[in-house]
């Protein structure tokens, strides 16, 4: 009952009166205001590619126009989202595509047809060609495989 | 504890004297007292420039790739095309400022002994900031950008003896192209910056070491009935919301009249219609052409740059002939100079503008 009677009596010194408190309390508000407003767009500004690199992580396929012409045992470098990848039309006429980044660190990799392996020049790391598998050196994991779908017209890419 | 931090920087620094020495300076109040504002309202503005040039340079890539790096920043970046707009208003509003406080520090007589420095500096100061607006003008390399800093640098290159010279080395060849491009970004970010702040300092030092001037008729009055108040920090919390409203001008401009960026700029294409100067350079492009005219056939450029830095000098060295705080014949000639110079610039400015309607 008690409780009541001072939340009554704050609320009516409150309505009548503006106190000093909380003009400044408004104030404050309104200076964050502004502040925010000014903040934000730069913020956005600044942060602008991080933005864009995470849209293009979302990316989930990319159709390689004319690749299904390619002739076996050749490799096409292309960008699968904002990162390299490459497609592999092996000799025995399979089809693989795999991430280009190097699980080490982050070099891009390079396909050797006449080594049979895809290699990255940066410290010596060793995939298999047709699993992307890690073979020697130092990377600890396979590259990241695509799934491949080859049609009349170009080469379908698609996360697996 | 606030109190022993105080001390102890105060002791190695000298805090105490540094708020003696803010607090010793006092701005006259009269009439003409708002005039006063305007070389704080540049200050604000020249800090906007470097704070929103920090943020274009985060994107900007000088040479063969300028123009797409600012449409990049125009159109693809998040708010690019705000932080753009905002550094190329506030250029403008930057040399309207400094002008209009050049012509009050003009005809208030604020040039006279002991402020003859402070009047110097300002002209320095003034001179660089149209060297940051011609070549940042560049900088975007779109076609309006581009032919403009191709007539610009004919001025120079049309002088005798160093004059293309001067140009070819300043384009960094024998037309404008991307090594232009990069050399007026040097230009922009790093020299020009180099030279602009010192002389900045140099003259903040001069506004408060001799305070602001007051005008003759202020000076007539017997001292017990002039009016002043403490710049720190009545003149001081003023010239903050001054401050304030120039932001707030600013961000409306910037915002609601985004700048534009026109077609990239290609050296085969011929130059668009309606092809014009800054509106700041609009008098001086307006006078020598008029100038050529009086004088025709191929000196007539030459006696119209002659002419045009005859009266120049006039202008930057009136202390030196009105140099005596005293009413006279030389403070009523520097006068009519001075209304003659606002009179010219505003007549060609308004002339060159008719002529490319």
């Amino acid at each position: 009952m008690s409780d009541l009677l001072i939340d009554n009596s704050k609320l009516i010194e409150t309505d009548s009166t503006p106190t000093r408190r909380a003009f400044v309390a408004a104030a404050a508000a309104a200076g964050f205001c502004y502040a925010g407003a000014l903040a934000y767009p730069i913020y956005r500004y600044l942060a602008s590619p991080a933005e864009m690199a995470a849209e293009q992580v979302a990316v989930s396929e990319v159709t390689l126009k004319g690749a299904h012409a390619m002739p076996a045992g050749a490799v096409l470098m292309f960008k699968f989202g904002s990162s390299p990848a490459m497609l592999i039309h092996g000799a025995d006429d399979s089809w693989v595509a795999f991430s280009a980044v190097c699980t080490h660190l982050g070099c891009t990799v390079q396909f050797e047809p006449q080594m049979n392996r895809i290699h990255c020049a940066c410290h010596g790391g060793v995939y298999d060609p047709h699993t992307g598998k890690n073979i020697s050196g130092p990377p600890p994991k396979p590259l990241t495989a695509y799934k491949v779908n080859v049609a009349v017209d170009g080469v379908v890419v698609s996360r697996v | 504890m606030a109190g022993s931090i105080y001390n102890w920087v105060d002791e190695r620094v000298g805090l105490t004297e540094a708020i003696a020495f803010a607090r010793h300076k006092r701005v006259p109040e009269h009439g003409q007292s708002f005039w006063y504002y305007w070389g704080g309202i540049s200050l604000f503005l020249f800090l906007v420039q470097i704070f929103t040039g920090i943020l274009l340079l985060v994107y900007y890539r000088p040479g063969a790739e300028a123009f797409e790096s600012v449409r990049q920043i125009t159109y693809v970046m998040h708010f690019g095309w705000l932080i753009r707009s905002a550094h190329s208003w506030s250029a403008n509003l930057f040399i309207f400022s400094v002008i209009v406080h050049m012509f009050s520090v003009y005809f208030m007589k604020a040039y006279r002994r002991p402020r003859e420095i402070g009047w110097l500096t300002g002209i320095g100061l003034l001179f660089l900031g149209a060297l940051f607006g011609f070549s940042g003008y560049l900088l975007p390399m779109d076609e309006l950008s581009y032919f403009a800093t191709k007539v610009g640098l004919q001025i120079p290159a049309s002088l005798p003896l160093l004059g293309p010279f001067t140009a070819t080395i300043l384009r960094g060849g024998p037309d404008v192209s991307e090594f232009t491009v990069q050399r007026f970004f040097a230009l922009h970010v790093v020299i020009l910056p180099l030279l602009f702040l010192p002389l900045l300092g140099l003259h903040l030092w001069m506004v408060q070491k001799h305070g602001n001037a007051m005008p003759p008729s202020e000076l007539a009055k017997p001292e017990s009935r002039r009016k002043s108040i403490p710049f720190f920090p009545n003149f001081f919390q003023k010239d903050l919301a001054m401050w304030l409203i120039s932001l707030n001008v600013l961000a409306l401009l910037a915002s609601v009249f985004p700048w534009d960026l026109g077609k990239q700029a290609d050296s085969l294409a011929p130059a668009p219609a309606g092809i014009h100067p800054e509106w700041y350079f609009m008098a001086p492009f307006h006078m020598l052409k008029i100038l050529g005219n009086w004088f025709p056939g191929a000196s007539g450029e030459v006696v119209g740059i002659l002419l045009f830095t005859a009266g120049l000098v006039l202008w930057v060295f009136i202390p030196l002939y009105d140099a005596e705080n005293k009413v006279g014949q030389r403070g009523r000639i520097a006068h009519y100079f001075g209304i003659f110079a606002v009179t010219a610039l505003i007549l060609t400015t308004a002339l060159g503008y008719w002529g490319i309607r």
